[in-house]
């Protein structure tokens, strides 16, 4: 922020309008996606009626919230009620902030890097914005002062207080490979070969860490199979039962969102980041940059897949099934991971 | 190309986040629902969060998130739930003397804290940015694990028996076939 131009301010302000934007849009991608794919998994059509091959239902559905009726029932909190969805929409837009998400290149006589902020402690940063993802969820569940909201804001916050653990642990073996909690040298340090064949990412440098953060990913953006907070059968919606129109929408977007955060993530921290394995990108200048962002691309929306993929295949866990995963078995996994890594830097130069 | 002045914007900063700081204080002890006194709080470590970022100790500033923000409050948050505390309830008060000695120490406490600030203002450092805290973690992890390294490990000895006591205190009791 000091000793900037106005050049300066303006690439600033444009990646952030970029990287808003092409979050929305994936989100409307997303929302269509989901259904397509769960159609496709149970032998059905999904909504194919609305422009071609129905790619303008989110379009569709985004007008139909507008144009619901705005309830606030008579019982509820009204401040914290109103803010709740923010609350959960904008952590998940920040985490992309620190997100690397293509190679740097120059332009207008400077160096231009594809992310948005650089910070000295972007990892934790990240971490700080997954343990404040919890209040949107559990202040509307409070605020809606009924009783299954309640319940599903109590899930929501023990169950992400337990998860945020092993997602804080299992980064912890990345960190101690990468020796930097800046994000860009995550990446840079992934870059290059392992054993000569194999791209030096971290998911084969960090197996099992990539798999506890995957898991408990699962359960911090409260996707099926870990949707507790907000089970249909047995909580009516959960934390956001009475919730309408585009407060309801809203809350809707901040899941999806953080889904797309969480891929983001997991493709910086484990899959090399905007890395093409076996290529040069620097050497092929201009195009390394477009392979760079498209590789970002390919690897995030694998991830967007899984989700969906996971969601539409495996059933909901028990309460309980939940928190002895989370607590007996992730954790001192990844304490595990921690001690191996250790030990393999420790006897490996 | 004007520049943007570098002192004229942290100062700028460092009013918002005080402001909001003690603000946000003063509106936590004054609501009478325990949630909102909860929000307020949360706001205050955000704003103590932004003082350190100004002071150029960005890891202590996102420690003060996760550890506070994002951690304990999150707990104090779900307490606050679980019992579903509404609406505080205020005790009358026993007569005159009591506003009085209330008072009466209130004001020592805040003379005490003005003597202390104003005996410790010549020890400020102007120049932000040095010491153990400024900077990414690792002049902070070397101190923990060298200089500090005893302090430390009883630290989470400590720790480590107090959640035994806890987990022993709060378990349930079995019954006798066990």
């Amino acid at each position: 922020m000091f000793g900037m131009d106005w050049i300066d301010l303006g690439i600033l302000l444009t990646k952030v309008m970029l990287v808003i934007a092409v979050n929305f849009l994936i989100l409307m991608i997303m929302e269509l996606a989901e259904r397509r794919v769960s159609a496709f998994m149970q032998d059905r059509v999904g909504p194919n009626r609305v422009g071609p091959f129905g790619l303008l239902q989110p379009v569709a559905d985004g007008i139909k919230f507008l144009f619901k009726e705005e309830i606030t029932p008579s019982q509820v909190e009204r401040t914290l009620y109103w803010l709740a969805p923010a609350l959960v929409l904008v952590p998940a837009l920040l985490t992309f902030s620190v997100i690397p998400f293509g190679m740097s290149f120059s332009a207008f006589g400077r160096e231009i890097t594809l992310q948005i902020a650089d910070l000295q402690v972007g990892l934790l940063f990240i971490f700080a914005l997954v343990s404040l993802a919890v209040y949107g969820t559990v202040l509307g569940g409070w605020a809606a002062n009924s009783k299954y909201p309640l319940l599903g804001g109590l899930r929501a916050s023990s169950q992400m207080i337990s998860y945020e653990l092993s997602i804080g642990m299992s980064i912890i073996g990345v960190l101690m490979l990468v020796g930097s909690l800046r994000l860009s040298e995550v990446v840079a340090y992934q870059t290059g070969s392992l054993f000569t064949i194999l791209p030096r990412w971290n998911i084969f440098t960090q197996p099992l860490g990539f798999l506890i953060f995957l898991i408990a990913s699962f359960a911090e953006t409260n996707r099926l199979p870990f949707d507790l907070p907000e089970t249909e059968p047995e909580l009516v919606g959960g934390y956001h039962t009475e919730y309408s129109s585009m407060k309801f929408a809203m809350f809707f977007m901040g899941e999806y969102i953080a889904l797309i955060t969480t891929s983001a993530l997991l493709t910086t921290l484990f899959l090399g980041g905007w890395d093409v394995p076996w290529v040069d990108e620097a050497a092929l200048g201009s195009w390394g940059v477009l392979l760079s962002l498209a590789a970002f691309a390919v690897k995030t929306g694998f991830f967007l897949f899984l989700f969906l993929w996971v969601r539409w295949t495996l059933p909901r866990f028990r309460f309980d099934q939940l928190m002895h995963l989370g607590w007996k078995v992730l954790l001192p996994l990844a304490i595990v991971n921690i001690l191996a890594t250790g030990l393999f830097l420790y006897l490996a130069p | 190309m004007p520049a943007f002045e570098g002192i004229n914007m942290s100062w700028f900063f460092f009013i918002l986040f005080a402001a909001l700081a003690v603000g946000s204080a003063i509106a936590m002890i004054s609501q009478k629902n325990p949630v909102y006194s909860a929000v307020f709080l949360i706001i205050t470590f955000f704003a103590v969060a932004g003082c350190y970022y100004l002071l150029q100790a960005p890891f202590l500033s996102i420690v003060q998130i996760i550890v506070y923000a994002g951690a304990i409050m999150v707990l104090f948050l779900f307490v606050i739930m679980l019992l579903n505390l509404r609406k505080e309830i205020r005790l009358p008060l026993h007569g005159p003397w009591q506003v009085a000695f209330a008072a009466l120490f209130a004001a020592i406490l805040l003379l005490q804290l003005v003597m202390f600030i104003l005996a410790a203002v010549p020890t400020f450092h102007s120049a932000p940015g040095h010491g153990a805290l400024s900077g990414g973690g690792e002049p902070l992890g070397l101190l923990l694990f060298t200089k500090y390294i005893y302090p430390f490990e009883i630290a989470s000895l400590v720790l480590l028996v107090a959640i035994i006591g806890a987990v022993v205190l709060g378990r349930k009791k079995l019954p006798k076939e066990f």
